[in-house]
This record gives C-alpha cells, structure tokens and sequence, in this order.
C-alpha cells in the first residue's frame, strides 16, 4: 500500500515535468492576438521620401514579416517568406528592425525581396508596440486589421501548412 | 575531501557572481529619475534573456525598454501606466510579480496548499496509536529466557 503511494507520487511527478519539459518558454503567448495591429507610418525601405502605413492594407488579409539583416535565422527562413509570398495566399509586407538600409538593400539583393512592401523601423520603436521580443516574427492580419496569428522564430513549412495557409484561406473566404 | 572541495568551487565561482551581478550604468542625468526607471525595471522580465530583469540584461532590447520608461516616467507617465503599457505588449509574462487572478490561483496558492498537505499528513500520522506489542505465551517467555542466557 505504501509502496503503491510512493509509486504514484513518483509517476505524478514524472509527468509533470515531462510536460513542463515539453513546453517552450520562449513562445511566449501574445496578447496582441484579437487585437487591432498597432498603427504605423514608417519610410519605405526603398523610398526613404515615402512612408507606409498599417492602414494601407485594410481591407485585405496580409502577412507581416519582421525581419534584419543581422538576423541568422531570418536568412534561415527566408526561402519558406519568399514561397509564401510567391503562391499568392496574401502579401507579404517586410518590417526591416532595427537595421541600417546600407546593410538591409544589399541582404534583399542578395537573397531576393518577396515583399510587396517593405517599411523601415530604425529605432525598434514600432517593433516594440507589436511586442517583438526575438526576430523574425511573422503575423497574419486580417481584413479589418486585427492580427489573428503571430509566429515568434523563423517561420517554418510545417507551420505555413498546418497554421497560416487554412488561415488565411479561411479570411480570404470570409467577407 | 568533500567539504573542502565544495568550499574551493565556492572560491572559484564567487568572482563570476561579483561580475554579473553589476547593473547596467544609468543613461540619465536626474537620479531620481533614474532610480524610478532602474526600480521598474527590475519588476519587468527581458524576453530576450529570460531569467534577467530589464534593469539587469544588456540585450539591444533591454536598452530600449529602458529607454521607453524613462521617456514615459519623464512624460508624467506612473509606474502603473508604463507597467500596463509593457503588458498590453509582451503580456503577463514580462512581470516578475505576476496578477493575482484566477488563472494564476494555483500559482500563488500552491506552496500554501502544499504546507496545508505536509501538516496534515503529519498529523493524521502521528494520531494514528501504536500498535500494541504481542503479548507472548509462557512457551515463547520461556524460549527468550534460554536464549538470553
């Protein structure tokens, strides 16, 4: 009888902390999710003259890719940004971080720009209103502007095909 | 040999302590200030470096959030608003105080629970009587008594 306690107090902890060992701490779960994405009006990465703003894409289902050309894993991922881009699913509008253009223009050049705009946060300022903590981070929003999705990390296949592409394919049949 | 092996690794690993243990230089002029932003600080979690406060990590983040206080405190701003501020952003997780509400219930309630658990364990251990000693039979008092001898 003592035994059999022991053993389930054992076998209680074991699982316990065999799924405290499964959960990531750095996926940190965004409170920004539901919420209208944070107002912007940046320059153009291209144009420095010309800004962009969040509400340019209302009315349309779109991605934002936060990335720089300091970041490994954004290199890493950035054949997985550039196919989602290129099948059509939604646009792809970059938020360069905290980089400087004479280092992000040459980083597109090099590895290919799929975005269909690409705005410039210099200071991390806007990148600290969408609660961008480790980039790349990648988030969906929908037609009226609220984020629906955010990825923290690279983006991966597995991820487009099991979590973004039925979402956006569920906003896009949306009204 | 064990003790003083223990006592050598202490030796070896306290300057490492002393090194890391030193908080970011303040940026500002006003001390008082500094003080409220380097106070607030270190109740908000770096995400970059989890197990650091903002007043203590050196990561590119942490200088901004730091930055981002002192600019709102300067701005008439309380600790409440910058606080709240901080979470409507990076969530609960960025508190190191975490909300007493009812999704952190177990959390602040937990250890309470457990002392609650150990004492009544002990208690209902200790009620519980002895069990009496046998008494044995005239043949086993006189087997003892042999062997005692």
């Amino acid at each position: 009888m003592r035994i059999a306690w022991a053993v389930g107090i054992f076998l209680a902890l074991v699982a316990l902390l065999a799924v405290g060992l499964r959960l990531n701490p750095r996926e940190v779960p965004s409170p920004l999710i539901g919420k209208p994405a944070p107002a912007f009006e940046l320059p153009l990465l291209h144009a420095p003259g010309k800004t962009f703003s969040e509400k340019d894409m209302l009315g349309k289902v779109w991605v934002l890719n936060v990335w720089a050309s300091w970041c490994g894993p954004c290199l890493q991922e950035h054949p997985v940004i550039t196919r989602l881009s290129k099948s059509g699913a939604a646009p792809v509008i970059g938020l360069n971080y905290k980089d400087a253009r004479s280092d992000a223009l040459p980083w597109l050049a090099r590895n290919g720009d799929p975005f269909f705009a690409s705005v410039f946060d210099a200071t991390g300022r806007i990148g600290i209103d969408y609660g961008v903590y480790g980039v790349p981070e990648t988030y969906v929003i929908d037609r009226k502007g609220v984020i629906r999705f955010k990825q923290i990390g690279p983006m991966t296949p597995e991820v487009i095909e099991q979590r973004v592409a039925p979402l956006l394919k569920e906003l896009n049949a949306g009204a | 040999m064990r003790a003083p092996r223990f006592l050598l690794l202490l030796l070896i690993a306290l300057p490492a302590g002393i090194v890391q243990g030193r908080e970011a230089a303040p940026a500002a002029d006003d001390p008082v200030l500094e003080k409220r932003v380097m106070d607030l600080a270190s109740e908000l979690r770096c995400l970059v470096c989890q197990n650091q406060t903002i007043a203590d990590s050196a990561a590119p983040l942490a200088v901004d959030l730091r930055g981002q206080i002192r600019e709102q405190l300067k701005g008439g701003a309380s600790e409440q608003d910058v606080i709240d501020y901080m979470v409507a952003r990076y969530g609960d997780f960025v508190r190191y105080r975490p909300p007493f509400e009812a999704k952190t219930l177990l959390l602040w309630t937990g250890p309470f629970l457990f002392v609650v658990l150990g004492a009544w364990l002990l208690r209902r251990r200790l009620a519980r009587p002895q069990a009496a000693a046998p008494e044995l039979t005239a043949a086993e008092r006189a087997r003892a008594a042999r062997l005692l001898e």
